[in-house]
């Protein structure tokens, strides 16, 4: 077996990552008319980042009660309209303080 | 928000993309920090785990990555795996992809492919333009954010006080929570869509068999079956797309 360096490796992995990010945003030149493709790709964010948020958060944290917390938080202030930040920095408060008493 | 039909100046969009970008660093910072401590035991140099990080910008694909070096393991068998887990980002190159402003030169979409990260592809698919000076302000944060953050943690070598971790990962996941929320009041069809896709993807965790599928696979699988299923029975009109 022949020994790789690790930037032989890295460089490898970069190339793989960057032409799955690079190609469709290169070859997709143009709004997309079909009417199901433009639905699903509509749909697509929400559910990708709604697989990614649950339940990986929660095992985010260092118990399943506070990040269970941290996130019904979450979901509460970004119901109420908070902004982004606003919604990361109270759910980020609310674990750092639960994980005092847990 | 920009504005959907003028043209934003390009400062004012490029702090838009530092301000959003911040939190979003932060998270990265104390991930990387992670990410660094581990790369440690494979034999990694702080040089090399941050030209790392700098290279790729992925959080799974690094960790699957340390495995195959310390095992010694083939180029194909890595090129193979980070395919795998990264797959993702070709279904949000995608969609990013409709999102772009018409005749977008390539030189921009080349430097914007390089930071379609699941943070922020999902910070930024909420505008309904996508400017690249908005993308390089996130840019110019995120990514010494996670640089840094790794070389950092593989030259102190000891781990951050867990509990910051802990708050820090958790608002990484309050950002795609603080994106999707609101978009579940305006849809009816997103306000069941959302959980339902929570729903299933906790299946696939507990369930056997299911469970054995790797993390890059399910969100594919979910997102492709999810996503033409709701597209196939509520079809979205373009006005519902602008909003």
């Amino acid at each position: 077996m022949t020994e790789h360096s690790p930037y032989t490796y890295i460089i490898v992995m970069a190339a793989v990552t960057y032409l799955i990010r690079v190609l469709p945003l290169t070859l997709i030149r143009s709004r997309i008319k079909q009417p199901l493709l433009r639905s699903f790709l509509f749909y697509v964010p929400y559910v990708t980042l709604a697989v990614m948020t649950f339940p990986a958060i929660l095992s985010a944290t260092g118990s399943v009660a506070s990040a269970a917390l941290g996130f019904l938080c979450a979901v509460f202030c970004a119901y109420r309209g908070r902004s982004l930040v606003q919604v990361a920095a109270v759910s980020c408060a609310v674990v750092f303080i639960a994980e005092l008493f847990i | 928000m920009l504005s959907t039909d003028l043209v934003p100046s390009r400062t004012a969009c490029f702090w838009q993309g530092v301000r959003d970008g911040l939190p979003i660093a932060i998270g990265y910072f104390a991930v990387a920090f992670t990410f660094g401590i581990a790369s440690k035991p494979f034999g990694l140099d702080a040089l090399q785990a941050a030209f790392m990080s700098f290279t790729n910008m992925t959080s799974a694909g690094q960790f699957a990555a340390l495995g195959i070096i310390g095992s010694g393991g083939s180029l194909v068998e890595m090129a193979l795996t980070q395919l795998i887990i990264n797959l993702r980002y070709c279904l949000m190159s995608c969609a990013v992809s409709q999102h772009l402003p018409d005749g977008l030169p390539y030189y921009h979409r080349f430097l914007m492919a390089y930071v379609v990260t699941d943070e922020i592809f999902g910070v930024s698919i909420r505008q309904k333009l996508i400017w690249p000076c908005y993308i390089y302000g996130m840019l110019a944060v995120t990514v010494p954010g996670w640089t840094c953050g790794t070389a950092l943690g593989v030259l102190t070598g000891k781990v951050l006080p867990l509990r910051l971790i802990s708050a820090l990962s958790v608002a990484l996941y309050s950002m795609f929570i603080a994106v999707i929320v609101p978009a579940a009041k305006d849809s009816k069809v997103l306000a069941c869509l959302i959980p339902l896709a929570m729903l299933v993807s906790s299946a696939f965790n507990l369930l056997p068999v299911l469970r054995d599928i790797s993390y890059g696979s399910r969100i594919i699988i979910l997102t492709v079956s999810l996503s033409l299923a709701a597209a196939y029975f509520f079809p979205v009109h373009e006005e519902e797309e602008e909003q």
